[in-house]
């Protein structure tokens, strides 16, 4: 696992809300055991929007399950606010959970529903009733209070759900991929409403999503997932500029991973120089003769026909493909050396495209815009 | 216009089986409910509502009796019934149809062979009763058979698979996120259950008391095979006095009289627990 200095320093002092330590997750089914986690280190803040990134079957589920009790870790310790909660049922832990197929209960009113925890505390009926309403005005869900779940949209459940768990001013909340089973135009509408809800509400929010865009726009901070491990953890901008493995650079956006041999090396840079005027420079100790492997993401990169001056970052490529997407143009590059660029030029002027297909171009960035992977 | 007719062409081949094999019948059977006559003479339909009131004063201990053990039997039926339909539909994991078919297995013996078996094994001289006087654990003179506990246990043990069944299907069609969104909300594992599992499978309780109430309240071959001859129900007052006394107009005078009891009390018991709730929970 990878854990930047900047992703350290905002947990702060204060005691965490979660966190885990050396979580693994083995389950036995027919005979053979199947490692859901592998060694989860992970500490969340307070008030933060923490979200779990990762493909399918990584073990984002098992995870959140292992904070709200639903599975008990075979390994490892859960803090919550300092407190280990090993052991103890998921009724006596103070997060509550936003099922992905929301889990309403068919049988009661929304505000039933709503008020369901709040009377399992122990809040008196007409109090716990007061707090649902006011709970479902801030979701906007105001004079559906006797409605049954199922004659409400699929946007109104999901709100339903998180008014059910938020009524209880749980001290986090967790969100196992809550937006799934909406449409595209929803998805996105309840993105910023969720995001308005945390702010407002000011909750620690644990998100399991597979939708990097999501992740990338809600969150304090990502956890990137791969088979059960953390793979990178940082802020959304460090987890998109600087991925710190070639899987979080393919899982995340579009990103050009650039290989090469260090060639020079010079207050603190590596250069690799592929041909006659070509160099990639790029942060990092290196020795003459070290093999490097970098990204840089295809907004940063400019394409021109001619070399470019300065001492940048310069490569020389062919034009494989030119697509005009409105705001961008898209080009696929293959470089000198071979590996395939995908650049995006913002179309500012109206002018004719930079290079067609087939054309000789350099390409060129600054080499603070390169990282290498794993550093 | 084809389009339109086409539901009712599916309902046709039914329909009419129902017509011939219930409605008819009923109609014949009420028709003699109000006959006066004897199977030498013939009956000839006299409206003779007397018919309904003789019975009922004539049987009314058998009738209530009835009632009591029907009650009685469903009762029982819902407590042993319930925990073995969760257990199928929350424990049964892979096997679940394996179970279910368990269940089912007694069907596969003969209804009437499977009640005779139970008076050969609680015989006062059987095999589980003497071996227990033998050593003394119960008295000489205790027996099991012919007494109304050995009925309402026969009518409890034959009618057991109508209320797993239902029970568990309800059960089974509760999603398990529920019960963790309960506890997720701070319900303990009872809470859980009373408040969200129970509710959601009142349907098959529902379902399951209308399969087992009706036909136990109607047996007859529980009491004439474990009841001995003071716990007679009214079916066997029935089948008596069609079979051997012949006194049809009699036997159906009382055959309308229990279907109009239990069609009453059915209608409060649907009211008092809210059929419409059970129904809107039904078709969630
Ligand atoms: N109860 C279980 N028994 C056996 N294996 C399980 C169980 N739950 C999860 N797994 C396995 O653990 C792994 C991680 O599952 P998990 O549900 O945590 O993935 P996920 O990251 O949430 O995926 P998705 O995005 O598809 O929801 C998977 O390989 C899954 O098959
Ligand atoms: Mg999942």
């Amino acid at each position: 696992m990878t854990q930047t200095e900047e992703a350290d320093s905002a947990i702060g002092t204060e005691l965490a809300a979660i966190e885990l330590k050396g979580i693994v997750k083995t389950f036995h089914s027919h005979g053979d055991a199947v490692a859901a986690v592998k060694g989860v280190d992970v500490t969340i803040g307070e008030g933060e929007f923490f979200s779990l990134l990762g493909p399918s079957g990584c073990g984002k589920t098992t995870t959140m399950r292992m904070i709200a009790g639903f599975d008990e870790p075979t390994e490892g310790d859960v803090f919550l606010h300092g407190k280990n909660v090993v052991g103890v049922p998921p009724n006596k832990r103070d997060v509550n959970m936003v099922f992905q197929s929301y889990a309403l209960f068919p049988h009661m009113s929304v505000l039933e529903n709503v008020a369901f925890g709040l009377r399992r505390k122990g809040v008196a009926k007409d109090e716990a009733a007061r707090r649902a309403g006011e709970m479902l005005e801030i979701v906007d869900l105001k004079g559906r209070e006797k409605r049954r779940p199922r004659e409400l949209s699929g946007g109104q459940q999901q709100r339903v759900a998180l008014a059910r768990a938020l009524v209880n001013r749980p001290s986090a909340l967790l969100l196992d991929e809550p937006l799934g089973a909406l449409d595209l135009k929803l998805r996105q509408a309840m993105q910023v409403e969720l995001k308005r809800i945390q702010r407002e509400v000011g909750i620690t929010f644990v998100y399991v999503t597979h939708d990097q865009n999501e992740a990338l726009t809600m969150s304090d901070r990502i956890a990137v997932m791969n088979d059960g491990r953390i793979e990178q953890l940082g802020s959304p901008r460090e987890i998109y500029e600087r991925p710190a493995s070639r899987f979080v650079a393919g899982f995340i956006g579009t990103s050009n991973v650039l290989s090469g041999t260090v060639s020079r090396t010079g207050s603190g840079k590596a250069i690799v120089e592929p041909g006659p005027g070509e160099r990639i420079m790029v942060s990092h100790e290196a020795v003459p003769g070290d093999e490097i492997e970098l990204t840089v993401r295809p907004e940063k990169i400019d394409v021109r026909s001619d070399p470019p001056d300065g001492d940048g970052c310069a490569l020389r490529g062919t034009v494989n493909e030119v697509v005009y997407l409105g705001m961008f143009t898209n080009y696929n590059v293959t470089t000198s050396t071979g590996a395939e660029v995908v650049v995006f030029v913002q179309n500012v002027s109206s002018a004719d495209d930079v290079a067609t297909r087939g054309d000789s171009v350099w390409l060129s960035w600054d080499p603070r815009h390169s990282y290498v992977i794993g550093a | 216009m084809r389009r339109r007719l086409a539901p009712y062409a599916l309902i046709l081949p039914g329909g009419l089986w129902l017509a011939i094999f219930f409605v008819v019948p009923m109609v014949v059977m009420l028709s003699f409910s109000l006959m006066q006559g004897d199977v030498v003479n013939g009956f000839r339909l006299t409206w003779h509502w007397q018919n309904y009131s003789e019975g009922l004063s004539t049987y009314d201990s058998q009738l209530i009796r009835s009632l009591i053990y029907g009650v009685l039997a469903t009762v029982a039926c819902i407590v042993l019934a319930y925990p073995v339909a969760y257990w199928i539909a929350f424990r049964g994991g892979a096997r679940k149809t394996t179970y279910l078919f368990l269940i089912l297995l007694p069907f596969f013996v003969s209804f009437v062979l499977r009640t005779f078996s139970w008076k050969f094994l609680l015989a006062d001289d059987g095999i589980v009763l003497s071996p227990l006087k033998d050593i003394g654990l119960l008295p000489q003179d205790f027996h099991v058979i012919a007494t109304g506990f050995a009925v309402v246990a026969g009518l409890t043990y034959n009618y057991l698979p109508f209320m797993v069944l239902p029970i568990y299907v309800a059960l089974e069609r509760v999603d398990p996120k529920l019960i963790e969104a309960a506890q997720d909300l701070y319900a303990a594992p009872t809470q859980a259950f009373l408040r969200v599992v129970f509710p959601l499978s009142l349907p098959g309780v529902f379902a399951g008391v209308l399969m087992t109430f009706v036909p136990v309240s109607a047996d007859y071959v529980n009491s004439t095979v474990l009841g001995g001859t003071n716990n007679t129900m009214i079916g066997n007052i029935i089948q008596n006095l069609y079979l051997v006394n012949t006194d049809y107009p009699q036997a159906a005078a009382l055959s309308f009289t229990l279907m109009a009891i239990l069609l009453i009390g059915i209608f409060l018991y649907a009211k008092a627990l809210g059929t419409e709730d059970v129904l809107e929970v039904a078709t969630r």
